[in-house]
């Protein structure tokens, strides 16, 4: 109970004592639009440290950038023989699970903190994906999924760290993201504690024709669909059409 | 190219669906079939929800259709008049197939009903057409020069209310179309398909259709059914993707029309044997899903 004390005491006041290290970052861009040939896109994350003493050469400094996509309820179905066929015969509602999330550091996150550390400020996946859910087969199923379709991933030596000032590091964000706010965490560590943390967001929104159909389809569902079948009819007339004229 | 696609929000290659459009519009130009029953275990496995292909296929059937229709209209191979009585039935149909699917899409287990819907009854349409397609040219190579006959007398000519088709040379009651229309429309529905391959053969064995009208008067029902199940899937789940559509039709439509060139050079037979491997080989696919256990028993849901 009282080492809980002290150690919760150390971490809030750690910054105190120790806010001669600030991180100063900036991004690439902070807005992603999905347009018609959206093929994924990198956002470039960089800063530097700013100090008031000379740097301390005792112990290393660990650089750690995290970003979280939006969260939604997530649904688990798991498969079974039932009658000699391969059936969904479970569905669990695990919870909120970000659709995307990356953890990038200077070194690997283990080595940098102490799991307490890492339970506090949720870095790895384990401890941020549902972590309160940890041991049940289908949260570890849903890690294991989106870490195989590379939704969940890490980078141990992600964070390229310069003179101890300058850092930088780049998010690959895949083709299929949802939209939303993409939450950037850029965290400075020394001697296992967080000295400073600094956070943005990463706009994702579909533009142009993306947005306009989509807003249609779901705003004006009747005219939607009744464009969808107008154009259907138009393109196969026009290629009845075109075939009789190239025949002739 | 890669592409975007703002309703299933996933990005595919733009080349890969303009092919598997160019494929599914061949088969809809050649057997009369929408092609449905195809393109959409065939999305699924390019990556787009399930939700969103069922839906944008039958707004790519729409287009196919329309083009292989009128190719047929050129040659006068449409039966209008039956077309039109089928439709009845397959809207009244398609209606109440899409109360069963959403009937059982809230009881869960919905992915499984279509799955074994679709083995079974492309199992056993795929397996009837080719015994008889193989009878049928084993009988023509025999005896060359005779045609086989069509004016087999059964129940379906003894029922009432009965009205001439001209263009399928018929004189049979209005029932037997309607329940077929109705039946089709209904598994149609269900399925998320136009259900081509179950009309096609539906027309011949039961109503005595010849083969040359049955394709474009199926392809004539086909469009009016699959653009009544466009409607309902855009307006009431928001799941037809436009953009997936028109690629998917750009292919669609010029295949119908090399679909139907091809289909127009080759015997009656050929085609029919063609297609009822094809069904089965599709059948085979979906079969086996369900009884090879799978890498991963876990899947993620998706509303």
């Amino acid at each position: 109970m009282m080492r809980g004390f002290v150690l919760a005491l150390a971490l809030t006041l750690a910054p105190l004592w120790l806010a001669a290290e600030e991180v100063v970052a900036d991004l690439s861009q902070n807005r992603v639009s999905i347009t018609a040939n959206f093929d994924g896109s990198e956002i470039l994350i960089f800063g530097a440290i700013k100090r008031e003493a000379a740097i301390p050469t005792d112990s290393d400094l660990d650089v750690i950038v995290t970003v979280t996509g939006p969260k939604k309820m997530e649904t688990i179905l798991r498969k079974a023989r039932r009658f000699g066929i391969w059936v969904n015969v479970e569905r669990e509602r695990l919870g909120h699970a970000p659709s995307f999330y990356s953890v990038a550091a200077t070194r690997p996150v283990e080595d940098i903190i102490i799991p307490a550390t890492d339970a506090l400020w949720k870095i790895t996946a384990d401890e941020q994906i549902l972590s309160e859910r940890r041991g049940l087969p289908a949260r570890e199923a849903l890690i294991r999924i989106r870490t195989g379709n590379g939704l969940y991933r890490r980078a141990n030596a992600g964070v390229e760290l310069n003179q101890n000032t300058l850092f930088n590091t780049s998010i690959a964000l895949p083709a299929n993201l949802v939209e939303g706010a993409y939450i950037t965490r850029i965290l400075l560590v020394r001697n296992g504690l967080i000295l400073d943390d600094y956070s943005t967001e990463i706009q994702v929104q579909k533009v142009g024709i993306e947005r306009w159909l989509y807003n249609l389809a779901h705003n004006n569902a009747l005219i939607y669909g009744l464009l969808s079948l107008l154009l259907a009819g138009i393109a196969g007339w026009g290629a009845s059409e075109i075939f009789r004229l190239i025949r002739r | 190219m890669q592409i975007f696609l703002p309703i299933a929000e996933v990005s595919v290659n733009a080349f890969v669906l303009l092919g598997l459009g160019g494929i599914v519009g061949i088969l809809s130009g050649m057997f009369g079939v929408g092609g449905g029953f195809l393109i959409t275990p065939l999305l699924f496995f390019v990556g787009i929800p399930p939700a969103v292909a069922v839906a944008t296929s039958a707004n790519q059937i729409v287009a196919s259709s329309v083009s292989g229709v009128l190719a047929h209209f050129k040659r006068k191979t449409v039966d209008l008049r039956m077309g039109w009585v089928l439709l009845i039935g397959g809207l009244i149909g398609s209606a109440i197939g899409m109360q069963i699917f959403n009937l059982l899409k809230a009881l869960g287990q919905v992915d499984l009903l279509v799955t074994l819907c679709y083995v079974v009854f492309l199992g056993i349409i795929g397996a009837l057409m080719l015994v008889e397609s193989i009878r049928a040219l084993r009988r023509a190579k025999g005896r060359p020069g005779q045609r086989r006959e069509r004016t087999k007398h059964t129940w379906v000519h003894n029922l009432p209310f009965k009205m001439k088709f001209r263009a399928s040379g018929l004189y049979i009651s209005v029932i037997p179309p309607v329940v077929v229309g109705l039946v089709v429309g209904m598994l149609g529905a269900i399925m998320g398909v136009g259900g081509g391959f179950i009309m096609v053969p539906a027309m011949i064995y039961i109503l005595g259709m010849p083969t040359k009208v049955v394709i474009g008067t199926s392809l004539f029902q086909i469009i009016f059914v699959t653009a009544f199940n466009t409607m309902l899937h855009a307006y009431t789940n928001h799941t037809v993707d436009m953009m997936l559509a028109m690629i998917l039709l750009v292919g669609g439509v010029i295949g119908a029309q090399i679909g139907t060139q091809i289909g127009l050079r080759l015997k009656a037979e050929q085609l029919r044997i063609m297609l009822a491997l094809l069904v089965l080989i599709v059948c085979l696919k979906l079969g086996l899903d369900l009884l090879i256990p799978p890498s991963e028993l876990y899947s993620i849901g998706v509303i």
